[in-house]
């Protein structure tokens, strides 16, 4: 029997009250808006107590007489139970609490708590907004899954799961093209990077004979046999626990929208805001860098960053991070609307994490995976907050009718989303302006009072220590430099948006009379009230990894060494290091900092954009080459190759080579061959003796020569003549390759 | 055993296998003109047959393994054949798979309104032909069955079908039979060969036999072996279909009524299969082991090009059709894994054709095997789930909108909403995402085949990132956008679009099935486990 209060069983229930609510919303009270809210609401919030219990039993809580667990990180706590027969042998799949989990708990309920209720705000007046929260209840429970999972395949449900809820989160508002478009770039997307995690995870399970974390990773003898032994593929002195590394990597890198597969989520933002929130911030691309954080010990195997050894999966996200990082700022600085300004916003600190992770600075990924969890989730519930006040201002303006010929209007239809139509708005909605302006600024990463900065400068010292600081190891000098220029740019970019959105004086109409019904009104407070809560966070949540060094600061909060530091170090079998405490890179956090703040501010701030007027940045940049904004804007033209060397091509193939030329031309032309050839004889027979031959029917040869005929005259181009040699040959010569391929 | 009163007690198997054959003469003797007594009396004969299944399944002792409910009458001497019954786990899990979607397309064919009673009588007598195949043991009698299942099918499709019936029932038929030819040859060369037809008399002395002087009639036994095993190798793969035998395929399932394609998909694709798990793999060993890389380089083919030919397809049943060939892809790369490991252990890598060193097969490729045949296995019976699904869900709209182009389709999840839901669910299903049935099928394939076929692996992920391209084309092209006005107008003035209570009702133990398959993959693994453990010399 089962004994619900050993808390060994607690982290089952976590994930399960919101993936009931989602059967219950789906099969019985979609019909009610009320019973749906009552029961998403009660879902997300009892996944969150319940998670708060997991986190007090695991840090302690001296007010309620809770100690925490000694050496919590070896004695992490949980239950599993056979899942597959497989043989003699039993996979058993289940869940675990260890420090990491701890602090992903802290994070994942609080902000899809926040985003669920913002939702009811954001959608009340959609026609299927049960639905809506249907899929939100599957999303926070596919998370919660993947949070709490002890092993790689319970993860891997978790994060397929979710891919699903954001194809059809994403493509919610089916009947716009761009919507369902965008649903299905998504899942095609990370679909390409999670075939490859399905390969790494058969083959950890190949060699380990268990995807459990802990028994692997534990397991130091395994890991080292691993780190020894050359890989299935691709030779070249990678080991079994490299390509398995660089599978796991692959997965990450679409899955948190990496280069090259980052496209996906700009146009994420075609699904309604919570989405984006959720998306952006609680689940999805927190998951990929969470799965990375997690196999960290994996991918570590056989290297030791911190003495200059790298392996293929470390090299490869410090590398793809860092270039990411700087690549996805770049573009954010030439977006005019106010979500895809986020959007890439999310792309380059995702890169920022995987970076860090890639030469060795785990607490550190770990640190800014959660805090930028929270100012992330805060900030696109502002920039929702912000496109509702213009949809309402923009409808009033019409049912008022102020302008009939509204000078602000162009032919287009009008965008709520786009910066141009904004400006002003700190008047209109002031708390969602302070809300902004907390998340803007920690994700700007604001000196000393703001979350980001703690957890962004710990990333840089690490990589400074490493690198140009001591150590000096390539990787590090590398990621150093670009993510030092990514930061001050995204403090750059952050302080154009909100003075885009909110500083000067209204540049529409819709800007003008923009607003959430009054603070009083029920979705106003909806959809302000989280914002407040989120915000504290995004304030406070970086305090708890000061270095314990740090002037002032380190005496105040870390008095006893850095508590994050020590906590989450628990969870691999050795403790990182603490760097010893180093001025300069902070000095370096300062000046990226306040330098792009004010740059920002002197540019976009002080001189506010005025309706039609050329953005600033790029009249100078426009002054070297008008190409340059042009390309940033649209984003270096990454989309545009794609669909040139990838999709198009694909459908072709499929369409012409494969089942025209192939199947209906080669090998159904085999078939009419043979069974003309057949028939031929039959009427050489048949001229012998008609009596004997007349049971194949005169039916069959006739259908089978009217499909020749047809067959004939679809060859007579010499493109398809060509592609059957092609096809040919390629099936002579993939035997024989395969045939001294195998063993 | 069934009982009937205290006189007559029958077998279970013989049951399972002659009851649909009952109630195809039942139905046969009813009224024509009483339509509804003709479907309910089939399904009503259905049912019982489910329940029977059922109940085989329930009893069937996996712990104990090997052949149960064995039954065996003497028949036909002559040739050495006798009635010989019995299921392992592998046929008890394809028989429940036959019991469970007769029934739903009995009750889904319903729709049919011309010559209802020779349509329920040829359907019925198709499932005998189907159970027939799982339950011998006797090489004959698999045979008979076997071909037992091509006709009716045939009838189906040529009288029911598309427009395009003909060729596609004539294709289906003559490329089917040439597979069969060889088939029977080769059981008769081996029946005269061995003086028995007896399967479980066959696994023992077969492989071994040697002829005296090596010679069988003038010929080397090697030579009589090869061309045999080449025989059973190509009628089943024509059957699974194996790429590139599978053109026959497109055509069939499309051309076929909705009932024949769930069938034709769920059940007779995995006559093939199941024909080298039970005959292929144990009678040749040596043969399939050395040719297991040439059918694991199929099995990708299959999977990678199904893919992309789906994709390609405009009319949405073919595409559905398509994917079979890129699914069942995956039972055959977990049977390639199979043939290799099976064969290289059985002969010590020494067979004529093979020459490799005895060490070869290590413990984890016996375990990788075994997981790889487990999820060929799974496979197996969650394809039959998801394709009878999708063809039912297909066929559903056709019936009401008389159109499977995909051009024409687009934006009915606004006007159909129920049946967008379940589409989406069972696609999902279709695509293997975690948490449905095919995942778990998919992801023991690919863990079992990455150790041995690691390349093939490799490339056949790029069919499994097509599989999601098609099946979400498929969504898109149905459900997305904006109906166009016409629909709307279809929809209210001549045929309600959303999906109707009795094809919900077909769907929902699909549904489950495939949920709880998804979630709780043990309720059925370990059936399919221990009969694969033992294969492998496991206990």
């Amino acid at each position: 029997m089962i004994d619900w209060t050993n808390a060994n069983y607690l982290p089952w229930l976590i994930p399960v009250p919101p993936l009931l609510a989602f059967g219950l919303i789906f099969l019985i009270t979609n019909r009610s808006w009320w019973l749906t809210v009552a029961t998403a609401i009660t879902a997300t919030v009892t996944s969150w107590v319940l998670a708060l219990a997991v986190v007090l039993r695991s840090v302690g809580a001296p007010v309620l007489g809770l100690a925490a667990p000694e050496h919590f990180g070896a004695n992490a706590f949980g239950s599993s139970t056979p899942w597959l027969n497989l043989g003699t042998e039993q996979f058993s799949l289940g869940v675990a609490v260890d420090p990491l989990t701890v602090v992903m708990l802290f994070m994942v309920p609080l902000a899809i708590s926040m985003i669920m209720i913002y939702s009811i705000g954001y959608m009340a007046h959609d026609p299927r907004k049960e639905r809506f929260l249907g899929y939100m209840t599957l999303f926070a429970g596919a998370m919660l899954t993947l949070v709490v999972a002890d092993n790689l395949l319970l993860l891997f449900i978790g994060w397929e799961v979710m891919g699903f809820c954001s194809y059809s989160l994403i493509g919610f508002w089916f009947e716009k093209e761009s919507a369902y478009k965008a649903g299905v770039k998504a899942f095609m997307t990370t679909r390409v990077a999670d075939v490859f995690l399905l390969l790494g995870i058969a083959y950890l399970f190949a060699e380990a004979g268990t995807l459990n974390f802990r028994d692997i990773f534990f397991n130091e003898a395994f890991l080292e046999k691993l780190a020894q032994t050359p890989a299935l593929l691709l030779g070249g002195g990678l080991s079994a626990a490299g390509l398995i590394g660089v599978f796991i990597v692959i997965g990450t890198i679409g899955k948190s929208a990496q280069f090259p597969l980052h496209v996906w989520l700009p146009d994420a933002m075609e699904g309604p805001t919570p989405v984006s929130a959720m998306i952006h911030a609680a689940a999805m691309v927190s998951a990929g860098v969470y799965l990375v954080v997690r196999m960290y010990p994996l991918l570590e195997a056989g290297a030791d960053p911190h003495h200059g050894i790298y392996s293929a999966p470390l090299l490869l996200m410090a590398y793809v991070g860092a270039f990411t990082a700087l690549f996805a700022a770049i573009i954010a600085v030439a977006q005019n609307d106010v979500k895809r300004v986020l959007a890439y916003s999310t792309i380059s600190q995702l890169g920022f994490m995987i970076a860090a992770l890639g030469i060795g600075a785990y607490i550190a990924a770990a640190f800014h995976l959660i805090t930028h969890g929270i100012f992330k989730a805060l900030l696109f519930m502002s920039s929702g907050s912000v496109i509702h006040a213009m949809e309402h201002g923009e409808h009033h303006a019409h049912e008022h009718g102020h302008h009939p010929h509204n000078t602000f209007e162009s032919d287009k239809p009008f965008d709520p989303q786009d910066m141009r139509n904004m400006g002003g708005l700190r008047g209109r909605i002031p708390a969602t302006f302070w809300s902004f302006l907390a998340g803007g600024m920690a994700l700007a990463g604001f000196p000393l009072i703001t979350a980001g900065f703690w957890s962004k400068d710990e990333i840089l010292a690490e990589a400074w220590t490493l690198g140009l600081g001591g150590e000096g190891f390539g990787p590090a000098i590398f990621v150093f430099i670009l993510l030092v220029l990514a930061a001050f740019l995204t403090a750059f970019y952050t302080t154009r948006q909100l003075a885009m959105t909110f500083a000067g004086e209204p540049r529409s109409e819709a800007a003008a009379q923009a607003g959430l019904g009054g603070p009083r009104s029920m979705v106003s407070v909806l959809m302000q009230g989280p914002l407040l809560v989120l915000a504290v966070f995004a304030v406070i949540a970086g305090f708890v990894g000061v270095h314990p060094d740090f002037p002032l600061f380190g005496a105040i909060f870390s008095p006893s060494g850095n508590p994050f530091h020590e906590f989450v170090g628990g969870t691999l079998p050795h403790h990182p290091p603490t760097l010893a405490f180093n001025l300069i890179p902070v000095l370096f956090s300062f000046v990226v900092a306040l330098g792009g703040i004010y740059l920002g501010y002197l540019v976009y701030w002080r001189k506010p954009l005025a309706a039609g007027q050329v953005d600033p940045t790029q009249a100078a940049l426009d002054r070297i080459s008008p190409a340059i904004y042009a390309a940033m804007r649209n984003k270096f033209y990454v989309d545009e190759l794609y669909d040139a060397v990838f999709v198009k091509p694909a459908y072709w193939f499929s369409e012409t080579v494969v089942s025209r030329v192939l199947d209906r031309g080669l090998i159904d032309g085999v078939l009419h061959f043979i069974a003309r050839a057949a028939t031929v004889i039959g009427e050489t027979f048949k001229r012998f003796n008609r009596v004997v031959i007349d049971g194949v029917g005169d039916g069959i040869p006739q259908g089978i020569g009217a499909f020749g005929r047809w067959f004939r005259a679809i060859q007579s181009g010499n493109i398809q003549q060509y592609l059957l040699m092609v096809a040919l040959s390629v099936i002579v010569i993939g035997i024989v390759v395969f045939w001294n391929l195998v063993r | 055993m069934i009982q009937i009163g205290n006189l007559v007690t029958i077998p279970l198997l013989t049951a399972i296998v002659f009851l649909p054959l009952l109630g195809a003469i039942v139905v046969m003797l009813l009224p024509r003109q009483n339509k509804a007594a003709i479907r309910y009396t089939a399904l009503g004969f259905a049912v019982v047959e489910f329940l029977l299944s059922l109940q085989l399944f329930l009893t069937y002792n996996y712990a104990e393994g090997g052949f149960q409910f064995v039954e065996q009458t003497e028949w036909f001497a002559l040739l050495g054949s006798s009635w010989h019954l019995g299921v392992d786990g592998i046929s008890t899990v394809m028989i429940l798979l036959t019991g469970l979607l007769v029934p739903l397309g009995v009750l889904i064919s319903f729709e049919i309104d011309r010559q209802p009673r020779l349509f329920m009588a040829l359907f019925l007598f198709l499932e005998m032909g189907m159970m027939g195949v799982f339950a011998s043991l006797d090489l004959m009698i698999f045979f008979v069955f076997w071909e037992i299942g091509l006709v009716p099918m045939y009838f189906l499709i040529n009288l029911w079908g598309g427009d395009n019936r003909l060729y596609a029932s004539v294709k289906f038929f003559l490329y089917t039979m040439a597979g069969s030819l060889g088939l029977l040859l080769s059981i008769q060369l081996i029946g005269l060969t061995a003086g028995t037809m007896d399967m479980v008399q066959l696994f023992q002395f077969w492989p071994g036999f040697e002829g005296s002087g090596g010679t069988f009639l003038g010929i080397s036994v090697a030579t009589v072996k090869d061309l045999a095993f080449l025989a059973f190798f190509l009628a089943f793969a024509i059957k699974v279909p194996v790429w590139p035998f599978h053109t026959w395929l497109p055509d069939a399932h499309t051309e076929a009524p909705t009932a024949g394609s769930m069938l034709l998909a769920g059940v007779l694709l995995k006559l093939g299969a199941y024909g080298f798990l039970r005959l292929v793999i144990p009678l040749f060993p040596a043969q399939a082991a050395a040719f297991a890389p040439v059918i694991a380089f199929l099995a990708m083919m299959g999977i990678v090009l199904g893919a992309f030919a789906a994709y390609g397809q405009d009319d949405f049943k073919r595409l559905v059709a398509y994917s079979s060939v890129n699914h069942m892809g995956f039972v055959v790369l977990g049977i390639a894994v199979a043939a290799w490991v099976y064969g290289i252990t059985y002969t010590g890598g020494a067979a004529p054709w093979l020459a490799l060193d005895p060490g070869t097969v290590a413990l984890a490729d016996k375990q990788s095997a075994i997981i790889a045949t487990n999820g060929a296995v799974l496979q197996m019976f969650n394809h039959g789930l998801s394709s009878a699904g999708m063809f039912l869900l297909v066929g559903a709209l056709y019936h009401k909108t008389h159109t499977r182009d995909l051009r024409k389709l687009g934006g009915l999840w606004v006007l159909a909403p129920i049946y967008g839901g379940i589409l989406i669910f069972t696609s999902m299903s279709s695509l293997g995402l975690p948490g449905l049935n095919g995942f778990v099928g998919e992801f023991l394939v690919v863990r079992g085949a990455w150790p041995v076929f690691t390349v093939a692996t490799l490339i056949s992920m790029l069919g499994l990132l097509f599989t999601g391209a098609y099946i979400l084309k498929g969504l898109q092209k149905t459900l997305h956008g904006k109906p166009s006005q016409e629909w709307v107008d279809y929809d209210r003035k001549h045929h309600r679009l959303e999906i109707s209570l009795r094809e919900v009702i077909a769907m929902l133990p699909l549904m489950i099935l495939m949920l709880v398959t998804g979630v709780l993959p043990n309720w059925i693994l370990p059936m399919i486990n221990d009969t694969v453990t033992r294969l492998f010399g496991g206990s």
